[in-house]
């Protein structure tokens, strides 16, 4: 027998032994604390709501189960949601396409051209997307306001135009979508520039030893070089265009505007939600929203991933 | 050392505890959530409710006037994080007065009830629920009058009487006013839509909805509405923007917007930022063709998760019932009292500078008599978003009014998600 086996098991020796084995998993609690009470609940909660009407003013305890009454009537009823679908479809590409078509080449051209003030231009490019949305749409706000903006007034002396009623459904998107491009294609030239200085320059040097123009360089090196990066910045283009909430609501005065020709989904779901108390359907919307948002990141990714043996 | 960390351990352990039970002994804290400027009016009555109740300390917690009731439903829902004392706009006491997360203030130990004929009656009505409950109880009003720029109407040769006389004649005054001085009379057409729609209300009747909870806009006081709305945009007399935007503001800052139908509350906004400069040069009138309707008003609820109910009653009949503070409230921030007997107050009968010397306070007193008491709905803000879309329909394409009304009224029986066999006759 050895003497350990002699020695007694006193509580305090066991609260211990037992302190020190459960140590390692109280340290990364943290994290899966926080990410189940702010992450999984909401999102499980979320689910069981989409099955539920339930005005929230009333309480928990109102709640009724309508199972998947709230999916069909988002689907086929709520004509303002598929409106608003069509609208969000309609900013996301009118305002994401340009800002990758447009970030490239300026990338390109500050990799190649702008080395001693490259950082200062970028920081202005960047500029936007580090300044609040709610101020900036405030400012587009009066800019494009009919009689007093400086863009009708801009218009008016260049081009002779009458001053134009940007609050008509026809140019309540293109407004909305202008300010979207504007303040994304900074942050999509800093993705793309990041990429580019990752681009070997003797890959370049070899291409112009075997007589490759600079636009040849650009189009057939460096391009398959970006695809990675061009995946990933397209990717957060297509999530975050599909989730468009600020700019159009403080545009359009938080109501959609006229003919609600601005009303995203994510602000119908909203004014779902906390205008007309339906939070059943609201999440419902919100698990629609995850479903295209899902559909259309697999189509990027079929388009722009790798594929296995790409390489 | 690990004598030392066990008692630093043990200190900071402790601390929140000997914190608690010292606030325990020492004060009882009155959470009330409000928001601007309803947030002044309350601030003005702090001082004196807490000499008046030694170791109680008021916590006014002050939210952005649009976060306010997306804050205040997300509190109910959860039943978590609820002041004492709520305070609540007029146009979300609808959507929060069926709320069983509210008391009723008319019941034990409240009893509102013995102190309701205090305040202005329509104001009182909005604040009970369908159930017959008073859940909001209003602090302040907005009587509606017709706010004009008195040197333009000049301009253009026309008198007030001519503008207020009917819907015909305020048309045609714009139409002077837009060939003599190229300005707009209203903001926008749906501003008498949204006046004409109060007409001939039934005793029980909400806006939107019947006592029994029916859509009543197919009601022909929608159609006149409506009517009456079409026919100022095809006059030109509109400036086709919406109140409280950038556009609308500068409008009535530069002249270009000659008159506001709003609550009494205006003149306090127009004084000190809209149009500070047009001092002298505004003008109140009633409303015209002889509407009476009132625009905003405050209100103060106690949820259930209250942890001082008794308190947030006391310090709600200071801010509703006291006529110091009331009396306080509307000379500072033009905050309308809600209750009765201050309206007796000579201060109403005081000139105003900025309205030229017009005793405009007698005029929204007047007013606040007459105003029809309105039920409130909890799909009134529903409604009136898919009337809003109906009327755009009819201002910008020309659809057929009693079309644009039938498709509405389906739209509000869809969105409420009651099914048209089953709603309450």
């Amino acid at each position: 027998m050895s003497a350990r086996q002699h020695t007694p098991e006193t509580p305090r020796r066991r609260w211990r032994e037992a302190f020190r084995r459960v140590q390692p998993y109280l340290f990364v609690s943290p994290f899966f604390v926080l990410f189940a009470v702010f992450g999984l609940f909401p999102m499980l909660f979320s689910i069981g709501l989409s099955l539920h009407r339930w005005d929230p003013a009333a309480g928990l305890s109102q709640m009724q189960w309508v199972g998947l009454d709230n999916f069909r009537y988002a689907l086929l009823d709520d004509d303002w949601f598929s409106q608003s679908m069509r609208n969000t479809l309609w900013i996301a590409l009118v305002s994401g396409l340009p800002q990758h078509l447009v970030a490239l080449p300026l990338a390109w051209w500050l990799h190649t051209r702008l080395r001693g003030l490259r950082n200062l231009v970028l920081g202005l490019y960047f500029l936007p997307f580090i300044t609040s949305t709610v101020a900036l749409s405030l400012v587009f706000t009066s800019m494009f306001s009919k009689d007093f903006g400086i863009v009708n007034t801009a218009l008016g002396h260049v081009l002779g135009l009458a001053p134009i009623d940007w609050n008509q459904p026809e140019y309540t998107k293109i407004m909305i979508s202008l300010v979207v491009f504007w303040r994304y294609v900074g942050w999509n030239t800093v993705l793309y520039l990041s990429a580019l200085q990752t681009v070997p320059r003797d890959l370049l040097e070899a291409a112009a030893l075997d007589g490759a123009r600079p636009w040849q360089q650009f189009v057939h090196v460096v391009l398959p070089l970006l695809k990675p990066m061009a995946y990933f910045a397209v990717t957060l283009t297509l999530i975050g265009n599909l989730q468009l909430f600020e700019e159009p609501f403080i545009l359009t005065g938080g109501t959609g505007g006229i003919d609600q020709g601005g009303r995203t989904a994510a602000m119908h779901m909203y004014r779902v939600a906390f205008t007309e108390g339906d939070f059943g359907t609201a999440s419902a919307i919100a698990w629609l929203l995850f479903a295209v948002m899902a559909l259309a990141t697999w189509g990027n990714n079929r388009l722009l991933g790798e594929r296995k043996g790409s390489r | 050392m690990t004598m030392h960390r066990r008692a630093f351990i043990r200190g900071l352990s402790a601390a929140p505890l000997a914190a608690g039970s010292a606030g325990a002994a020492g004060s009882r804290v009155l959470q009330v959530a409000t928001f601007p400027d309803l947030d002044r009016a309350a601030a003005l009555a702090v001082p004196r409710f807490e000499r008046a109740h030694p170791g109680v300390r008021v916590r006014l917690t002050v939210l952005a006037y649009a976060d306010f009731p997306t804050a205040m439903i997300t509190a109910l829902a959860a039943g978590a994080n609820l002041p004492d004392l709520m305070g609540m706009d007029r146009e979300i006491v609808g959507q929060l007065a069926d709320s069983a997360g509210l008391h009723d203030l008319s019941a034990v130990p409240f009893q509102a009830g013995q102190r309701s004929s205090e305040v202005v009656p329509f104001a009182l009505t909005a604040g009970h629920s369908r159930k017959g409950t008073l859940t909001a109880f209003p602090v302040d009003i907005g009587p509606g009058c017709l706010f004009y720029r008195s040197d333009l109407l000049q301009q253009a040769g026309l008198q007030e009487a001519e503008l207020t006389a009917s819907w015909a004649d305020f048309i045609r005054c714009g139409e002077r006013l837009k060939a003599r001085h190229n300005s707009y009379l209203v903001a926008h057409a749906g501003d008498i839509a949204d006046v004409v729609i109060r007409n001939g209300l039934r005793p029980g009747d909400g806006v939107f909805y019947s006592a029994e909870g029916r859509p009543l806009v197919r009601a022909e006081r929608f159609e006149q509405a409506f009517n009456w709305a079409a026919r100022a945009r095809r006059s030109g007399i509109d400036a086709r923007v919406t109140a409280w935007s950038n556009e609308w503001a500068e409008g009535l800052r530069r002249g270009r917007i000659a008159s506001q139908m709003f609550g009494g509350w205006f003149g306090g906004h127009l004084a000190n930022w809209i149009a500070p400069k047009a001092a002298g040069l505004w003008r109140c009138a009633p409303l015209p063709a002889g509407n009476f309707a009132s625009w905003g008003g405050s209100y103060y609820a106690i949820p259930r998760g209250a942890r001082e109910p008794a308190l947030a009653w006391d310090f709600l009949q200071v801010l509703a019932l006291d006529p110091a503070q009331q009396r306080t409230a509307f000379t500072t921030l033009d905050a309308f009292p809600a209750m009765t007997a201050v309206h007796a107050d000579p201060l109403f009968d005081q000139p105003l500078p900025y309205f030229g010397g017009q005793r405009a306070r007698q005029l929204w007193r007047d007013a606040s008599q007459r105003i029809p008491a309105v039920d409130a709905d909890r799909n009134d803000r529903l409604a009136r978003d898919v009337i809003q879309a109906a009327l755009e329909r009819v201002l910008e394409h020309g659809d057929r009014i009693s079309d644009v009304l039938a498709d509405a009224e389906r739209r509000i029986l869809r969105r409420a998600r009651i099914s048209a066999s089953t709603a309450p006759a």
